[in-house]
């Protein structure tokens, strides 16, 4: 099988010096790699080569190895290495893996964690979080195979999730009698286009992980090739700590130590640079100045901390600080800002909704944010720019995003830790994309919030009420627009100033250009939203009347408002109700497929889980239902 | 400027105590199995370090099988008291009831004092984060399971329904009932595990280091007669030089017959031994897929 002695072989220095051994492996440092290539590109084989030839495989795995290979394996009598790494069970008698695994293996050097993540059709979403923490990538490619969409694919992946160190791992040499010509060939393909999607970088070997060429040390089979060898390469390629060390100093806050009145003490991973006590740092977005005081640990105080670390340090001053504050080296502030452009990967099944509020989770800071819709979708095999309205999952799209509130950042080149989030979906709490910042986009620094002399008070002061959103939801033809008529006749008749949004209406006017879908049905509710807070601003009550059927919609325009002031009124009616009212004969048109995403037809509705009110209108009139809300808004 | 390299266990540590912050800064209620194992020292010793000089901000709970060997029972009371936190120990009343025991209830055993147990005592005390000292290098399904790992109301797990971890973030959010299972030291070795405890001189119990113990051969397994509930069917225990390599209940932990005495002894063994360390464990012998089935169950 394999025709070399594994260089690895330690166990003479374990036998004969073993504290000798553990002071050499106290000193290992620790490289995160990932593999890219398919089940056929001999990834798994490859994998439980190095493992292998790694001496992390024991006797009695071996032993189950052996009995996989004869039942289940696709190498004959040979030891089939990737069964190894194939997981859970379903999935191993399916002979398909679809997520991401984590292997470890160690040699004198180094102590490695490979992320292995197999090629199907979530193929973009594992291998993005597998390559989000790797260090360097292995891009597998089959000698007699060549440069394949999937090569393109691997390495667009890798590009953009910034991984610096890129190998080009020709296998399968012992199938094309390791020629010379054939990887020739493969490597002057790839460095064509290598250099198109700006990997500057890579160094390219031939191997055979099944055989073992040129994987621990030089095979005799490829006197031709005079460079390094896989794992001697991983040994000595260069960790990241110089480049994020010489970074100016940066720690997200994750956690504010407070165990008594006399210590405060700011918990966090310091995401670039050093730190000493003395050093003047700034918090940010406050920008706050101090100087750091100690660097608090279990085994005493420290004089430096580093990229890497997590530590806990105080502060000379008494000044707030909070988790998801950012505390830097105060000549090296970072950018606040509220606006962005991003690169978005989109995880989930349920696609983007453009204006839709997600939670944005960046470093320790949880914050509210809406995508707009794409600049452009990247194909990810070919990366041609395509138009789209939403991402799909796996679709990989450039948009601006927009926060609730400014946030530091850096641009992901910059700092994975500053630049690099996840989009968490409001009610299933899953996440649902994962993002990468560029830049700030000029408007948020350039638009400031104009404060005006008259506030909102005293609009409402001077109208000698207080504003309101009186919010319908439900079903088309459930009676919204005829009780909303009726509150405001009513609360009119009680010299009070109110406004009436209605749904058909805004649509022939602000929002005529948008239609039926999903994410128009989104940023309609966006809009009629910021509409009624402008005109609570003014002080008057706003009485609406939409379907909107979406509870994470109605929930962001409640989070718009002052407390108190959003009032969501379920009008319920069942659907067969309506359906036998179908006032406007929209509910046949539906049903006979001429309208196409109908709310309760081909488009779902949202029950409100905990409104203000629920009217039910198969057991009131609209007389009584407007008093009714009158009654909740005026008690 | 002169950068300073980090080691691997730095690295790990880091990463470690970063996972329990985020715990402790996103979860309503935490808490920490503690199993007694190196394994559990470890992580105890990364939650001191995390939150120093605070104690741990969470109680530290043992899911007690009343079949544990006796020198875990005083290393448990001693580090809680030392690490300055409450210990909780808890016994599923209806295993006490019946007296399930390893000798005649086999898997019954592992299910009602481990799997049910725990989840009764989470929801006793509505948990809804438990730090567990589970590795990735241990077996192969866990080598895919996140750190952060949702359990349903019901305690299911389910691995075709886990959360993308990306970078260091963890989405820690859950609807009321669900409760997450998180592992801050997936990343790290057995030989990592060994490194960590002789670099920092975490205390561990003392049947991981090789004396003379009573032992009967049951199985193939080298089994120590720990107390006179032992039910010897004419066997006579016999003194063996032996230590473990992995600790549970003790009529189910095979030992292994070892001269190791010190920290770098058993370290020196551990790495010129030859069978990997689960195989210690009866509960692994059944079939391929059987840890995976386990989890699904709620089995931590």
């Amino acid at each position: 099988m394999n025709t070399q002695e594994p260089i690895y072989k330690t166990d003479a220095l374990i036998a004969e010096n073993i504290e000798q051994y553990l002071e050499t492996h106290q000193h290992k440092t620790m490289l995160r790699f990932i593999t890219c290539g398919s089940v056929d590109d001999g990834k798994s084989t490859l994998i439980g080569r190095l493992l292998y030839d790694s001496k992390m495989i024991f006797e009695d795995q071996l032993a189950t190895l052996e009995a996989d290979s004869k039942r289940s394996g696709t190498q004959g009598e040979e030891i089939d290495f990737a069964l190894l790494v194939d997981g859970l069970a379903a999935e191993r008698e399916q002979g398909i893996t679809i997520d991401v695994a984590y292997r470890f293996f160690t040699t004198e050097k180094r102590k490695f964690i490979v992320a292995d993540t197999p090629g199907h059709e979530q193929y973009t979403r594992n291998m993005v979080t597998g390559a989000s923490t790797a260090d360097l990538a292995v891009i597998l490619i089959d000698a007699r195979k060549g440069i394949l969409t999937q090569t393109r694919r691997h390495s667009y992946l890798v590009k953009l999730l910034g991984i610096r160190h890129v190998v080009l791992a020709v296998n399968k040499m012992d199938l094309v009698d390791y020629s010379q010509e054939v990887f020739d060939k493969i490597v002057s393909d790839y460095t064509a286009f290598a250099a198109e999607i700006g990997i500057e970088t890579f160094t390219p070997i031939p191997i055979s992980g099944f055989k073992g060429d040129n994987i621990t040390g030089p095979s005799e089979n490829t006197p031709w090739y005079d460079g390094v060898s896989l794992l001697p390469h991983l040994e000595e390629v260069e960790v990241e700590d110089s480049r994020e060390q010489a970074s100016p100093f940066r720690m997200q806050v994750q956690w504010v130590n407070r165990p008594n009145l006399d210590f405060r003490g700011f918990a966090g991973l310091v995401s670039s640079g050093q730190v000493r006590p003395g050093d003047e740092v700034r918090v940010l977005p406050s920008g706050k100045t101090s100087t750091v005081a100690r660097i608090v640990a279990l085994e005493g105080d420290r004089d430096l901390a580093v990229a890497g670390e997590s530590i806990t340090l105080t502060l000379a001053d008494e000044i707030d600080c909070s988790r998801g504050q950012v505390i830097v080296a105060s000549q090296s502030p970072l950018e606040v800002a509220d606006q962005f452009e991003s690169t978005i990967v989109w995880m989930d099944e349920h696609e983007l909704l453009p204006g839709r509020a997600y939670w944005m989770k960046i470093g320790t800071q949880t914050i509210s944010a809406t995508v707009a819709e794409p600049k452009y979708e990247v194909n990810v095999n070919t990366q041609e720019h395509l138009a789209s309205k939403t991402l799909d999952l796996n679709a990989i799209g450039v948009a601006n995003i927009t926060t609730d509130r400014e946030i530091p950042f850096a641009p992901y080149d910059e700092n994975r830790d500053l630049g690099g989030f996840i989009l968490i979906d409001k009610i299933t709490n899953q996440t649902v994309a994962a993002g990468m910042l560029h830049f700030a986009l000029r408007r948020a620094q350039n638009v400031h919030w104009q404060a005006t002399d008259i506030t909102r008070d005293n609009h409402a002061e001077m109208k000698n009420q207080k504003p309101a959103v009186l919010w319908l939801t439900g079903l088309s033809g459930s009676g919204k627009s005829t009780i909303a008529n009726i509150v405001e006749k009513k609360l009119a008749r009680m010299n009070r100033h109110t406004f009436l949004l209605d749904g058909d209406n805004v649509r022939h006017g602000l929002n005529k250009d948008l239609g039926f879908t999903e994410a128009d049905r989104v940023e309609n509710i966006r809009r009629v939203g910021e509409v009624a807070k402008l005109m609570t601003d003014a002080g008057l009550i706003v009485i609406t009347a939409f379907i909107s059927p979406f509870r994470s919609e109605r929930d962001m325009v409640r989070s718009m408002m002052q407390p108190g002031e959003f009032v969501e009124v379920f009008v319920d009616t069942p659907l067969e109700v309506a359906e036998s009212r179908d006032v406007k004969g929209l509910y046949a048109k539906a049903r006979s497929g001429k309208l196409k995403n109908f709310t309760g037809i081909d488009s779902p509705y949202e029950h409100p889980e905990s409104p203000e009110l629920r009217i039910d209108t198969t057991e009131m009139t609209p007389e009584e239902a407007a008093d009714l809300i009158i009654a909740r808004l005026i008690p | 400027m002169d950068s300073k390299t980090l080691t691997h266990l730095q690295r790990l540590e880091a990463e470690s105590i970063h996972i329990m912050r985020e715990v402790v800064a996103e979860a309503e209620n935490p808490v920490m199995l503690y199993s007694v194992g190196k394994d559990s020292a470890v992580m105890l010793h990364l939650a001191k370090k995390a939150f120093y000089p605070a104690p741990p901000p969470f109680p530290l709970l043992h899911v007690d099988t009343t079949w544990k060997f006796q020198d875990m029972y005083k290393l448990r009371d001693k580090a809680a008291k030392d690490a300055g936190m409450e210990l909780l120990v808890y016994q599923n009343p209806e295993a006490v009831e019946r007296g399930i025991n390893p000798f005649d209830h086999g898997g019954l055993h592992t299910d009602m004092w481990k799997t049910e147990g725990l989840k009764q005592a989470l929801d006793k005390y509505g948990f809804d984060a438990a730090f567990g000292g589970a590795r990735r290098d241990e077996e192969k399904a866990r080598a895919k399971e996140r750190v952060f790992s949702f359990r349903s109301a019901n305690h299911r797990w389910d691995p075709k329904n886990q959360r993308p971890e990306l970078w260091r973030l963890y989405n820690a959010r859950k609807a009321k009932g669900e409760s997450v299972r998180v592992f801050p030291i997936s990343n790290w070795t057995e030989l990592d595990i060994w490194q960590y405890i002789h670099l920092e001189g975490i205390e561990i119990v003392p049947l991981y280091f090789s004396a003379p113990r009573p032992t009967v051969v049951r199985d193939g397994l080298i089994l120590m007669v720990d107390d006179e509930r032992f039910p010897l069917d004419g066997e006579e225990p016999v003194m063996r030089s032996v230590r473990f390599r992995t600790l549970g209940c003790y009529p189910l932990t095979g030992a292994v017959e070892s001269e190791a005495k010190t920290l770098p002894d058993v370290i020196q063994e551990m790495l010129l031994t030859t069978t990997s360390e689960r195989q210690g464990r009866a509960i692994d012998h059944d079939q391929a897929a059987s840890m995976e089935k386990k989890k699904q169950e709620g089995y931590f």
